[in-house]
């Protein structure tokens, strides 16, 4: 598997879109539709038997029509019977990569099958590379590419998604959209006849767009290879792995206490903590895990503080980061008399800090600067963000806006929780350390200012602090995992 | 597949420094109560035998034996209970070790993933409680500790009702041992050390059973 041809799959010069249609439901019109809509400034071909244009582009009959070396991928809509002779017409036109969504191969029974292996030779003795077939596509930020037959095309980012399931793709890509956490790359492997996870992930690990792996397994086959390889991935970034199903391993010897304990799970589970392996337990954990690694520095220690204005939020959350391997450190004393100086006795003098309605103008930020800044403390997850701006919703949608001074407290409201996002990600930026914002306006109003900012500041805003406490424990094992080998 | 005796299990796991009891082999009841003498009661008397596994469910163990008398008794009784399937019987002699708490350490092949070392809760327990943690062999010492570390039940690995903590390197040691013995041995199919008794004086697993599975 040459470099060349990843990257004539993820960066393209040229792509032709094989078996082009002027139907508006058919894959051969949604590709080339897809490409030419998200701003790929390569150049873009396309292939149909009845020679039409297609959304402006004039389709040609073959792929001897068109020039050489203009073209590097092709995106290939045909019915299987006809890639062999396409493939071959590829190759003679200098193009390197194909992704093949057509279907009917190996998830198509015996013949699909004997198609599929052949299909797998030929590309292998042309030197193109095959990815699919049976996908849904490929995406690629850094070339603006959203090559695939589904939407959405995710904003630009940092986190590499390989799946073995198509529509896991488009759930990461839709989350991204909805943080605002973007991708670099994101393929589809389809059936990985030539081109499997690892091997899009081994690209991702030494590609310069990407800081983050995320991607979603099924059906392990030859789980020691995999091993070896996901963990020499995970020693150069972090990854992010979503598994659904049960490995192919059979009945085991009954004779064992050990083999019926070593339930396929386990295993799995295992071979992810000596790999260095972050894995989620469902797919908002593990896109949330990757966002965060995108976005957030890594804690140096377990040692959390909760910052929150409302008592019962930090409570919950008290709980959260004590049932994790993250510690609800106690909170140093000349932390606690630092804190006093900018609040009125009844704050909670502990962690959770606990402001208890005792903040003012500018109490937040110089509380989790304070914070943040002390050399106990390892992260910070901050709460309470957009109440105010929930207020000012209200008062903006009441009968008695803009009068009684409503206009200029709401204005302020959401100027303050604004402010308050940016500081957040400025400190954390400045001293090093995850500070990560949670609140359920996130979801429930994404316009109020607290959260809007915070999305603004390409971070993500957690729709509860039980995730919020989940993504900054994976943070943590990954450092743990990583500093106890001496990386 | 077989399994070898619970005597020559216990000599390769002894050989890679899984800690065994004090234990004797013998061939008669006479001999086993002269044996007991010589380790000190109360002992516990095992039959054993290449075809012999999971001597519990097949009641071939008697526990807390507090005399020779009693030992000479409880071995011609086992002795009587072989079958023959069974082939050539001995009577096992070990020290009586109580503990409160039991772990279950060992060595299997998995289809996907090839050899394994598993850390489990529980003792006879273990299937039950389900707290496990499992490693591909052969595994470095910082996997063993997080091993330990990740196991759910921490509680059960500090000190604990009047007992000190588990030893944590002696633990290491025992899962170093296995994962040696499955890594490097072909022939070795899965291990079994059930239960392994944290000693209530230090703290220490000794493995009080043990079972080597081989391929053959």
């Amino acid at each position: 598997m040459t470099r060349s041809g990843f990257d004539a799959l993820f960066d393209p010069k040229g792509v032709v879109v094989a078996g082009a249609s002027s139907h508006p439901g058919k894959f051969g019109f949604v590709a080339l539709h897809n490409i030419l809509a998200s701003g790929y400034d390569g150049a873009v071909a396309a292939t149909n038997r009845e020679g039409i244009e297609v959304l402006g582009v004039q389709s040609v009959g073959d792929i001897d029509d068109l020039p050489a070396d203009t073209y590097d991928l092709v995106f290939v809509c045909t019915p299987a019977a006809a890639n062999l002779d396409l493939l071959r017409a590829c190759a003679r036109k200098g193009i390197r990569a194909a992704f093949v969504t057509s279907a009917g191969y190996g998830e198509a029974g015996d013949d699909g099958r004997a198609a599929e292996a052949e299909l797998v030779a030929l590309a292998d003795e042309l030197g193109i590379l095959l990815a699919g077939p049976n996908g849904q596509g490929v995406i690629s930020t850094p070339s603006r590419l959203c090559a695939q037959i589904v939407a959405p095309y995710p904003p630009a980012g940092r986190i590499g998604i390989a799946s073995q399931s198509g529509n896991f793709v488009s759930s990461f890509n839709n989350l991204a959209a909805a943080t605002g956490i973007g991708v670099s790359r994101a393929v589809s492997a389809g059936n990985a006849a030539a081109v499997s996870i690892a091997d899009y992930l081994e690209f991702y690990a030494d590609d310069p767009h990407t800081a983050v792996g995320l991607a979603y397994l099924e059906g392990v086959t030859d789980g020691r290879a995999l091993f070896e390889r996901l963990r020499a991935i995970a020693a150069k970034k972090p990854l992010v792995v979503l598994k659904g199903g049960a490995t192919s391993g059979g009945a085991r010897a009954a004779a064992s206490h050990t083999g019926s304990l070593a339930a396929d799970d386990a295993v799995f589970d295992g071979m992810c903590r000596q790999a260095g392996i972050v894995r989620a337990v469902d797919v908002e954990d593990a896109f949330e895990a990757a966002a965060t690694f995108a976005t957030q520095p890594r804690p140096k220690g377990p040692r959390t503080v909760v910052v929150t204005t409302a008592g019962g939020w930090g409570v919950v959350t008290a709980d959260a980061i004590t049932r994790s391997e993250l510690e609800l450190v106690a909170l140093p004393d000349d932390l606690r008399a630092a804190i006093d100086e900018k609040l009125p006795p009844r704050w909670s003098r502990n962690n959770p800090i606990d402001l208890a309605g005792g903040e003012t103008r500018d109490t937040i930020p110089e509380v989790l600067d304070l914070v943040a800044g002390h050399a106990d403390v390892d992260a910070i997850v901050y709460l309470g963000l957009g109440i105010q701006s929930n207020q000012a919703r209200l008062m903006r949608a009441g009968r008695f806006y803009p009068d009684h001074g409503l206009e200029r407290i709401v204005a302020y409201h959401e100027r303050q929780d604004a402010r308050f996002a940016e500081a957040a990600a400025e400190i954390s930026q400045r001293t090093g350390k995850p500070i990560l914002t949670a609140t359920e306006l996130a979801v429930a109003d994404r316009d109020n200012a607290g959260p809007a900012a915070v999305r603004a500041s390409e971070r993500v805003c957690y729709a509860t602090s039980q995730r919020a406490v989940r993504a900054l424990e994976h943070l943590w094992r990954d450092a743990r995992f990583r500093t106890r080998r001496g990386r | 597949m077989v399994t070898l005796s619970e005597a020559d299990s216990k000599r390769r796991l002894a050989a890679l420094g899984v800690p065994m009891l004090d234990e004797r082999t013998v061939d008669t009841a006479a001999e086993a109560a002269a044996a007991a003498t010589s380790i000190g009661f109360p002992v516990v008397l095992k039959l054993c035998g290449d075809a012999i596994a999971h001597k519990t469910e097949r009641g071939l163990v008697r526990l807390n034996l507090g005399s020779a008398d009693a030992v000479d008794a409880a071995g011609l009784e086992l002795l009587a209970r072989a079958t023959p399937d069974d082939g050539p019987v001995q009577l096992l002699v070990a020290p009586m070790v109580r503990g409160t708490r039991e772990f279950i350490a060992g060595a299997t092949r998995d289809e996907q993933f090839g050899p394994c070392v598993m850390l489990g809760v529980g003792g006879v327990l273990a299937e039950a409680i389900a707290d496990v943690q499992i490693r591909l062999a052969p595994i470095e010492r910082v996997d063993a500790e997080e091993m330990i570390e990740q196991l759910a039940t921490q509680k059960l690995l500090d000190a604990f009702r009047g007992e000190p903590p588990v030893d944590r390197a002696a633990l290491c040691d025992v899962l170093m041992g296995l994962s040696a013995l499955i890594s490097s041995d072909d022939a070795v199919a899965s291990v079994d050390l059930n239960p392994l008794i944290v000693a209530p004086a230090d703290g220490r697993p000794i493995a009080v059973d043990a079972l080597v599975e081989v391929n053959g």
